[in-house]
């Protein structure tokens, strides 16, 4: 067969397999990126995996499930892009997100990629959970329903529903209302973004979601927006323009790093603390937004800050972007993409690895879990409140 | 094939000989001037042809508008005296040739911004300084379609840019602007000098980076703050083709809130870069070179500069490092104007 | 399941072997123009007793293994000529050991070069490993395996001379150890026990490297990358003779390339000067520059065309998407230095035939001893028509070398082959009895260096 559509035919060939995508910012190791780390086959590579898409584009090898797992075990982690030297660099994400879109006109897609896909087709969300529950995360937490307020804030489906990060989303809830700052939500109201259909080569879904979501926030008069999840603030910020969407988005932590500075937040104490910061991927290598979190770790009283050895546009990808945070390819082994990151934040001393990211945060609490390790995964928003 | 239109008799009835009796690289009395200067005009030899560093400066020295230096390259290249290597030579002139397919001739019209070969730096103009000016030559693989050529003067080599210069002009006038402001400051001297000087014709009007840039920050006024820095300003040699437009480097720095320090090697006395000079034939040409950047600089550093503003890529390529090793910020000109209407500089 | 790869998994675990159309299309292509070859299995060991349990397997079952490391020799020379199994090695991995004082460090031999750049980098500054040319994802096993070299080669040699140690797993499983190390005094020399090196450019066809002591040199805190060209290639081995006796400088290479122009038919010769002080690095400067080489800058024949440009470690290359088509191949040959100028006019007429821009790169190995000279070819791997021809411009400067009296380093098969039938026929025939000796079962990487064949 020969995908004769295939939207990269033109420079797909031109990868030389060098591997420079394989390593950080400073050439530390291999392992940058997640789906070798984990695999350590060359066909996990980003170049192997460009090799496979082409031969099965060209016809030269078949369709197999094994394949599939190759093209959705790309986290979209951008690590490629950064490094890889040559021109096409910026369309290396794209050429493995166009694999998977062929992927789905052809209907050949993994069964958890088909379910992440089909819940949140039916039900807005990848869990398959009744949208009726989707405002259960605010519990006690009184926020008003968006009405013409300063921001909406968007908290995304893993903010909704997943019990780890809805602390995460109650948290940067309340730091918004202890600042003042004027906000509401959507509540039930409120569907998925579409950032992740988007990187899982669902470029229908992402149209029809971008679609209903600009219409309610054109409806509501939506201007700005605060996301909880980098994900969400991508896709808000650089594709539903595409679909006549134009807002001006913030990640909370660029608003709670501009809240602090003006005075409006009061900082935790965390002497005696040591922490780390995993940069999202989505909000890093994505949207060069790497000193917003790092000023507020470093506004903590008292607070001791370390770097892990990979860190802004080299730090290794949680492994649980594009959907792998659910449809879980990277999962199973001490090899995991967290399980290693967890290990290189236990390197830095740290007691608190912070996350900007619901995703990061569900995967690297996991992980911790995993490698039995102590140290404390959080949400920058939660170290405003000690238990 | 295009001529200098000299004037021998200027040179005859000149009093001064300021062209080479200022000379800051060659130690020549008005005697001795006088009499190279002859040699020079009736094609003789003359040391000057040897010893010349090619800084351009001889050009504005001359009180009479004459053109001294591009007559020294010219009888440089008569005689054969080139003043860098053959390899330096062969080299330079293949950097120009372009090789990366044709540009894309857009039509473009007012005002617009020539990148000439600095495409790279096109990032740099995305600034409300330059709003609303369509940009030319931005792709570096095309660059070399627009470039000014003028470097080959350091080359002794007027013969490559009399080839070269008239399809240039023709790929620059293709886009059917009228008004250009080059981005480098060489360009608009080849377009305003050296054209005129050897009669080539030059259909559209050049405006100068530093005239544009005041213009726009006067329309720009109340969003000037202050930047209250101590400056130097490193002169390229091609201001010396342009030094009626000089003055606009005060100008520009009295609107912006900074202050020239007190220097030796300012205006007229500015130091050369040294950007050819290292590679020089002339025995020392190395050392002479390293031992101008030194004294260039420390003058920078006795007048407490905090930043050396410079106006050419070149210049900024030569010795921006070693400024900066020397605790002086390096910034274009275009970006401390950028910092005055509090843009940020990456 | 087949048996061998239950058997593999059961040495390494599932995720780390495989039989999928996947991975056996991925470990049959190479970098360069050789045409696939197909393996039966993919295996990705993590430590020195797993490889040891895959070699036996291989010789119970009598089935080939090829050792791989980055993959990146672009010669074909990890491909399974004759089938069986990968061992990506990539996974022997770590640091054992860094000892500043005498500087050395020993790592596992799949480590890449990066790894090894940037350790030393981040914890010991003052030290530096030569790292080839070659993408960082190469690795120290195979670099050693094929006679690489790279930073440091002037003054320091080969790559393979700058060893202290090494150990090996036979292709009969058992592990030996070379060096101090194999009297249990540490991994500080490779003298003075009697020569058994039968490792080092046998293409993995005689033992899998497991471990490496490298020599570790002085790393100055200034390198800076100064280039002097020259239009007469003539001149070119003069001038590395003059350098090589000043004795100042750190790497020394001269290449020439048709694209871009400014390269066209000039020699760029690379000289490295490294320092402590900014007074170190004017004095050499000024002994290579305004002594050493200034009788070229006055006779105008010679010139500086840059000074204090920069050298980053590791080098990134950008040659294989000159074309936009993401391949390149070269032959290598280690020649006298004299040979220069001729390698480049016949290197230069052999890319003209093909239609391929040439390009052309000469570093200096030891004191002028010797010189690796290559010449590239580029393809675009979307075009079989530029393959093809590059594969005949490979072959045509194969035979150039051994006409020019050169040795083809790395060589495919096809150079192989033209250097075994000039072989001294003795020599031959060792190599042929060390081979059987130690790979009785002739699984070990079969169809390079086929002495016997
Ligand atoms: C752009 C570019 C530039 C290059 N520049 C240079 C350069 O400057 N200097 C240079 O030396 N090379 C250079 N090379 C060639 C090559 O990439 C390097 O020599 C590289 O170090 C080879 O190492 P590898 O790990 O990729 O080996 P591989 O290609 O994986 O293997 C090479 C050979 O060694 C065998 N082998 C691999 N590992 C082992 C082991 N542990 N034990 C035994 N046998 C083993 C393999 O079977 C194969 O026959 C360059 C290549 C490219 C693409
Ligand atoms: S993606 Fe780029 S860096 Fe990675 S293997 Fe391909 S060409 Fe090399
Ligand atoms: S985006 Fe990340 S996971 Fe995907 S190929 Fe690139 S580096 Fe690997």
């Amino acid at each position: 067969m020969t995908l004769s559509e295939y939207k990269y035919n033109d420079i797909i060939h031109r990868c030389f397999r060098c591997g420079y995508c394989k390593f950080p910012t400073d050439w530390d190791d291999v392992t940058n990126c997640p789906s070798y780390a984990r695999y350590r086959m060359e066909s996990f590579s980003s170049g192997g995996r460009l090799w496979l898409i082409r031969a099965w584009v060209n016809g030269d090898i078949q369709w197999s499930e094994h394949l599939t797992k190759i093209i959705y075990s790309c986290t979209s982690c951008k690590n490629c892009v950064e490094k890889c030297p040559h021109t096409f660099s910026d369309d290396l994400v794209n050429m493995v997100v166009a694999a998977k879109t062929e992927l789905i006109k052809i209907g050949k897609i993994p069964k958890p990629v088909k379910d992440f896909l089909e819940n949140t087709q039916l039900y807005g969300n990848p869990y398959g959970i009744s949208a009726k529950k989707r405002a259960d995360w605010m519990e006690d937490l009184d926020i008003p329903a968006y009405n013409g307020h300063d921001y909406l804030y968007y908290v995304g489906c893993d903010g909704s529903f997943d019990p780890r990060a809805q602390k995460a989303a109650r948290a940067t809830a309340r730091l918004l209302m202890s600042a003042g700052v004027s906000f509401g939500i959507l509540g039930t109201d409120e569907i998925s973004d579409g950032n992740e259909v988007d990187m899982l080569g669902e470029d229908g879904l992402l149209e029809y979601l971008a679609q209903k979501n600009i219409q309610k926030f054109s409806k509501l008069g939506v201007k700005n927006i605060i996301t909880l999840s980098p994900h969400s603030y991508n896709v808000f910020k650089n594709k539903y323009p595409d679909f006549g969407g134009q807002y001006q988005v913030y990640h909370y932590t660029q608003i709670l790093a501009g809240l602090i500075k003006n005075g409006k937040l009061k900082v935790p104490d965390t002497s005696g603390i040591s922490i780390t910061f995993h940069d999202p991927c989505f909000l890093g290598r994505w949207n060069k937004e790497y000193d917003a979190p790092r000023k507020i770790i470093q506004s903590f009283k008292g607070m001791t800050f370390n770097e892990m050895a990979r860190n802004r546009k080299g730090a290794l990808c949680c492994g649980g972007g594009a959907g792998n945070f659910y449809t879980d390819f990277l999962g199973g082994s001490d090899e995991s993409p967290a399980r290693i990151r967890i290990r290189e934040a236990v390197d830095t001393r740290a007691d608190v690895l912070a996350v900007a990211c619901p995703n990061c945060l569900m995967m690297l609490e996991d992980a911790a879990a995993s490698e039995g390790s102590e140290i404390i995964v959080k949400d920058i928003s939660e170290i405003f409140f000690p238990e | 094939m295009y001529t200098l239109k000299f004037h021998e008799d200027m040179c005859a009835a000149c009093e001064t000989h300021d062209c080479l009796v200022k000379c800051q690289h060659m130690n020549i009395d008005l005697d001795t001037a006088k009499i190279q200067m002859e040699n020079i005009i009736k094609n003789r030899d003359s040391f000057v042809l040897h010893d010349c560093v090619t800084c351009y400066a001889c050009e504005e020295y001359c009180p009479n508008g004459n053109h001294p230096f591009y007559l020294i390259v010219t009888r440089q290249e008569e005689h054969k005296l080139f003043p860098l290597p053959d390899p330096i030579i062969t080299r330079g002139i293949q950097v120009g040739i372009p090789f990366r397919g044709d540009p894309d001739i857009t039509e473009m019209s007012g005002p617009v911004l020539n990148m000439g070969v600095f495409s790279s730096l096109t990032r740099r103009v995305k600034s409300r300084l330059f709003e609303g000016l369509p940009i030319m030559s931005e792709d570096p693989r095309k660059m070399f379609h627009y470039f000014c050529q003028l470097m080959y003067l350091h080359y002794g080599k007027t013969s490559v840019i009399n080839d070269r210069l008239e399809k240039t002009i023709q790929t620059i006038a293709a886009h059917k602007a009228t008004e250009i402001i080059h981005f480098h400051d060489e360009c608009y001297g080849t377009y305003t000098s050296y054209a005129s000087a050897f009669g080539i014709d030059v259909p559209f009007k050049s405006i100068h980076l530093f005239e544009y840039l005041y213009n726009r920050l006067l329309e720009l006024k109340d969003e000037i703050k202050p930047l209250n820095y101590t400056v130097a300003y490193q002169r390229p040699c091609s201001s010396r083709l342009s030094s009626d437009k000089h003055a606009y480097v005060s100008k520009i720095f009295d609107l912006i809130g900074v202050t020239e320090g007190k220097r030796k090697y300012v205006d007229e006395n500015a130091m050369c870069c040294g950007s050819t000079i290292f590679s020089q034939k002339k025995e020392g040409s190395r050392k002479y070179c390293d031992n101008i950047q030194k004294l260039n600089i420390d003058d920078m550093k006795n007048a407490n500069a905090q930043i050396c503003v410079f106006n050419c890529p070149a210049c900024m390529e030569t010795i921006g490092k070693a400024v900066g090793k020397a605790g002086i910020m390096p910034l274009f000109m275009s970006d401390l104007c950028r910092l005055a209407i509090g843009e940020k500089i990456k | 399941m087949s048996s061998i790869l239950n058997k593999l998994i059961a040495v390494v675990g599932e995720d780390y072997a495989s039989n999928r159309q996947e991975e056996l299309f991925t470990y049959s292509k190479d970098l360069g123009t050789a045409p696939p070859q197909w393996p039966e299995y993919v295996v990705a060991p993590k430590t020195d007793k797993e490889i040891q349990k895959i070699v036996l397997l291989a010789n119970e079952e009598k089935v080939p293994i090829v050792p791989l490391g980055g993959g990146m020799t672009l010669a074909g020379l990890a491909l399974p000529l004759k089938g069986g199994i990968i061992i990506d090695l990539k996974r022997l991995d770590k640091i054992i050991e860094v000892n500043p004082e005498s500087r050395y460090m020993v790592v596992e031999a799949g480590i890449s070069n990066g790894k090894v750049t940037a350790h030393l980098h981040n914890h010991y500054p003052r030290l530096m490993h030569s790292e080839p040319g070659a993408p960082p994802a190469a690795t120290i096993g195979g670099n050693l395996a094929i006679h690489g070299q790279g930073d440091l080669a002037h003054p320091y040699g080969f790559n393979s001379d700058m060893v202290n140690g090494m150990e090996v797993i036979l292709p009969t499983g058992e592990m030996i150890q070379l060096g101090s190390c194999a009297v249990g005094s540490g991994w500080y020399s490779m003298q003075p026990l009697p020569d058994l090196k039968f490792f080092s450019g046998w293409n993995g066809t005689t033992g899998i490297i497991t471990k490496v002591s490298l020599k570790l040199f002085p790393n100055k805190k200034f390198r800076d990358n100064d280039l002097f060209v020259v239009e007469n290639e003539e001149l070119v081995p003069e001038i590395l003779y003059e350098l090589t006796h000043l004795g100042m400088t750190e790497d020394l290479i001269s290449s020439s390339a048709a694209i871009p122009p400014l390269m066209n038919k000039l020699h760029h010769i690379s000289i490295n000067i490294a320092g402590d002080y900014e007074e170190e690095i004017e004095f050499k400067r000024h002994m290579v520059f305004d002594v050493a080489l200034s009788k070229f800058i006055r006779s105008g024949t010679g010139g500086i065309g840059n000074l204090a440009g920069e050298w980053p470690r590791p080098q990134v290359s950008k040659s294989s998407d000159w074309k936009k088509g993401g391949g390149f191949e070269y032959v290598g040959a280690i020649i006298p230095v004299s040979l220069y100028p001729e390698c480049y006019r016949q290197g230069a007429r052999i890319s003209e035939q093909h239609d391929i821009p040439y390009t052309i790169l000469g570093r200096v190995i030891g004191c002028s001893h010797a010189m690796m000279f290559s010449w590239s070819y580029a393809f675009n791997r979307a075009d079989e028509e530029t393959v093809k021809h590059a594969r005949q411009a490979l072959h045509e400067t194969d035979d150039l070398v051994m006409n020019l009296n050169g040795t083809i380093w790395k060589p495919a098969v096809y150079g192989q082959r033209l250097m075994m039938d000039r072989m001294n026929k003795n020599t031959l025939e060792l190599m042929g009895k060390i081979k059987t000796l130690l790979d009785p079962n002739g699984i070990m990487n079969p169809g390079n260096w086929e002495v016997n064949r």
